[in-house]
């Protein structure tokens, strides 16, 4: 079980999880990140800040909604936490926003982020936008063709966005590529991490500017139920919208935990994202972790019909997570994920992301198990414009009467 | 790790700096890779650095990150590597470095923690390898691994950064066996027209923190950028501008000759 004391140790680690493993370039960058937010997160100035933003521009607290039509459906008491209802329509935001007040705090003028799915790299080029600062954003080649409409988005806001042309044309070659970026211009930039991966303080960093929306749902829960809720579901890619939903209620043991990772086409390897449920520990981008690689541990393709999902590697904490038992990782497939978005829109009027239709796609085969009228509460990542396109290609593939 | 201090004093006393290039091993054969480190010791060369390639070479510019995605698709392994490096052993005379990432270290023959490092750093020093260089792998990471590989008399050689502050350069200094690998630029490798213009005193504050040997590496490619460094370093690493020169030739044999042409042109500069 997790100890009380607070994870990461002070080297970063998570159990055996964790760590820095950079190039010596960055490695003051990191040391002057960790002494600045642990300052800025004792400013009342900075946390001031960073919650009236929150409110005011991000749209916080977001709906805890019970999803009537959804429960009835499936037996079980079903409550979204809508992170689809922020401001740029993901919970990446939160983080954003925080990682943007830290930068203008460091004197930095630049912000580099990676991105997959695109949510992030929005989010990123929309506070750089906000903070006055300029911003570069990496995108693997093969993500800008299945998300181009994030692509014109990030580019209305001012930011540029540089395909990424090497390797998988994904995020893990766009991350890569951020890295290299970073330890070019380390003294003018923050990179601006959009999960809990990467080297310490990152994985820290993150979780905390996303367990906003865990606190969040915990209190709402008990407003309307009275009670905690059975089982906590969120779709996990590096993993931050699950930690933010999960780490607050870390401590209360009755509460079942569940991510629910991209099963692509199938589970064989070089066909899937599930890191948790096939991956060896290993190391990439600065983190000891798990990870989906050959004996050679070279790092494997992955493939997921979310581009947000695709990335061989996971955050230090989720791989903490499993190893103690403090929470369990499934996959869902390309085609029940497709299902779970579908399911979403009809029965609630809301079209997810593709990323948290994973989760989703996961519901029938968890509320199975449970009792009748068991509260359960979803991580509802993000909203499904931007996959609006894929949904139309898939769907109509596979019926020609749906769209 | 005696063979890399019997070189560095053996330069002193000659009043010479050390050349130290870079290949990648399996690149552009694993059956090239003897042929190709014998080419670059007649060449000039004082020490080799043989990569050992990696799906993510985060620190790499795209010269070497193309060299290790055409060496994994030639098939090479770390084991492989070795091996390559084990066969050309009885005729080179000059101590050898391995350079891989963390992670296919960690890895090696596919087994768990500590019994891959175990393995790996013994099947290095069984090839005749001198020492290891892990960008990846900063100093407060490398204990176990420092600590096996000091056993088995094989250096881990450390880098240290333009942006490491004092505190850290001395860390690391005193943690490097073999020598300090000091890095030039803030960036990646590659090839690039101007040094930084700090570089110098860069160099030298480092060589004030330590009396291990302190060679610089990333960004060096013309005989008048070595020959620059020399001045103040005791050797100077080129990667990309070999690599370069190697990839542009036709034929395997050309490859190596093209390789070894660019280290006798640096050769004669310092």
């Amino acid at each position: 079980m997790i100890r009380r004391q607070t994870l990461p140790d002070r080297s970063g680690h998570f159990g055996p999880f964790g760590g820095k493993f950079v190039p010596e370039t960055v490695m003051a960058a990191l040391t002057e990140l960790e002494r600045e937010y642990a300052a800025a997160r004792r400013d009342p100035t900075f946390r001031r800040a960073l919650r009236s933003l929150l409110r005011d521009y991000a749209g916080r607290p977001t709906p805890l909604y019970f999803a009537k039509r959804l429960s009835h459906r499936l037996g079980v008491n079903i409550y979204l936490k809508r992170e689809d209802l922020l401001h740029t329509g993901a919970h990446k935001i939160n983080n954003t926003l925080g990682q943007g007040l830290l930068a203008v705090r460091m004197g930095k003028q630049r912000l580099i982020a990676e991105t997959g799915a695109g949510q992030h790299g929005v989010a990123t080029a929309t506070v750089a936008a906000l903070f006055g600062l300029t911003c570069e954003v990496f995108m693997g080649e093969e993500d800008m063709q299945r998300q181009a409409l994030n692509v014109v988005r990030m580019r209305l806001l001012g930011a540029t966005v540089t395909p990424v042309t090497g390797g998988t044309k994904t995020l893990k070659d766009a991350t890569s590529e951020a890295i290299r970026n970073w330890v070019t211009t380390v003294r003018t930039s923050h990179y601006c991490i959009g999960s809990v991966v990467g080297p310490h303080p990152y994985p820290m960093l993150v979780r905390d500017f996303q367990s906003v929306i865990g606190q969040e749902a915990r209190r709402q829960i008990l407003q309307k139920t009275g009670r905690l809720p059975d089982l906590l579901l969120a779709c996990v890619g590096g993993g931050s919208n699950a930690i933010g939903l999960f780490h607050p209620f870390r401590h209360d043991r009755r509460v079942e935990m569940i991510g629910v990772e991209a099963g692509g086409s199938s589970l064989t390897p070089g066909h899937h994202a599930a890191t948790l449920m096939k991956g060896r520990p290993g190391v990439l981008h600065g983190a000891n972790s798990l990870l989906l690689q050959d004996r050679f541990g070279q790092v494997l393709p992955t493939e997921s019909i979310s581009a947000g999902l695709d990335y061989p590697g996971v955050g230090p904490e989720h791989a903490y997570y499993q190893l103690v038992k403090r929470a369990r990782y499934v996959a869902v497939s390309d085609r029940r994920a497709l299902q779970g978005a579908q399911l979403l829109a009809r029965t609630e009027g809301i079209l997810p992301a593709l990323e948290p239709a994973h989760a989703i796609g996961y519901l029938a085969q968890a509320a199975w198990r449970l009792r009748r009228g068991a509260p359960i509460i979803v991580g509802l990542s993000g909203r499904g414009d931007k996959d609006v396109q894929t949904l139309a290609r898939h769907l109509h593939a596979a019926d020609p009467r749906h769209v | 790790m005696q063979q890399i201090r019997a070189t560095f004093d053996r330069l002193r006393h000659q009043r010479r700096k050390a050349l130290i290039p870079f290949v990648m091993g399996g690149d552009p054969s694993l059956a090239s890779t003897p042929s190709m480190l014998l080419a670059l010791q007649d060449a000039g060369a004082d020490l080799i650095e043989v990569g050992i390639p990696f799906s993510d070479p985060l620190a790499d510019g795209p010269i070497i990150q193309a060299a290790s995605a055409r060496a994994l698709a030639a098939g090479a392994t770390p084991a492989r590597v070795l091996a390559a490096v084990a066969a050309a052993r009885p005729r080179l005379t000059v101590p050898v470095v391995a350079l891989s990432y963390w992670n296919p270290v960690a890895q090696f023959e596919g087994q768990p923690g500590l019994e891959a490092l175990r393995a790996f750093v013994r099947g290095a020093r069984r090839s005749g390898l001198s020492g290891v260089i892990v960008p990846d792998l900063p100093v407060e990471e490398s204990f176990a691994f420092r600590r096996i590989a000091g056993r088995e008399q094989v250096a881990m050689i450390l880098l240290a950064a333009p942006t490491s502050p004092a505190a850290r350069l001395r860390m690391i200094a005193r943690a490097s066996s073999g020598f300090v690998y000091y890095v030039s630029v803030t960036g990646t490798t590659g090839i690039r027209r101007a040094l930084p213009p700090h570089l110098v005193d860069g160099v030298r504050q480092l060589k004030l923190l330590t009396t291990q040997p302190v060679c610089v590496g990333f960004g060096i490619s013309t005989p008048a950028q070595a020959a620059m460094i020399a001045r103040v370093a005791d050797g100077v690493i080129v990667g990309s501008a070999v690599i370069r020169a190697m990839a542009q030739g036709t034929t395997t044999s050309r490859k190596i000759s093209n390789a070894a042409q660019c280290v006798a042109r640096l050769r004669k500069a310092l």
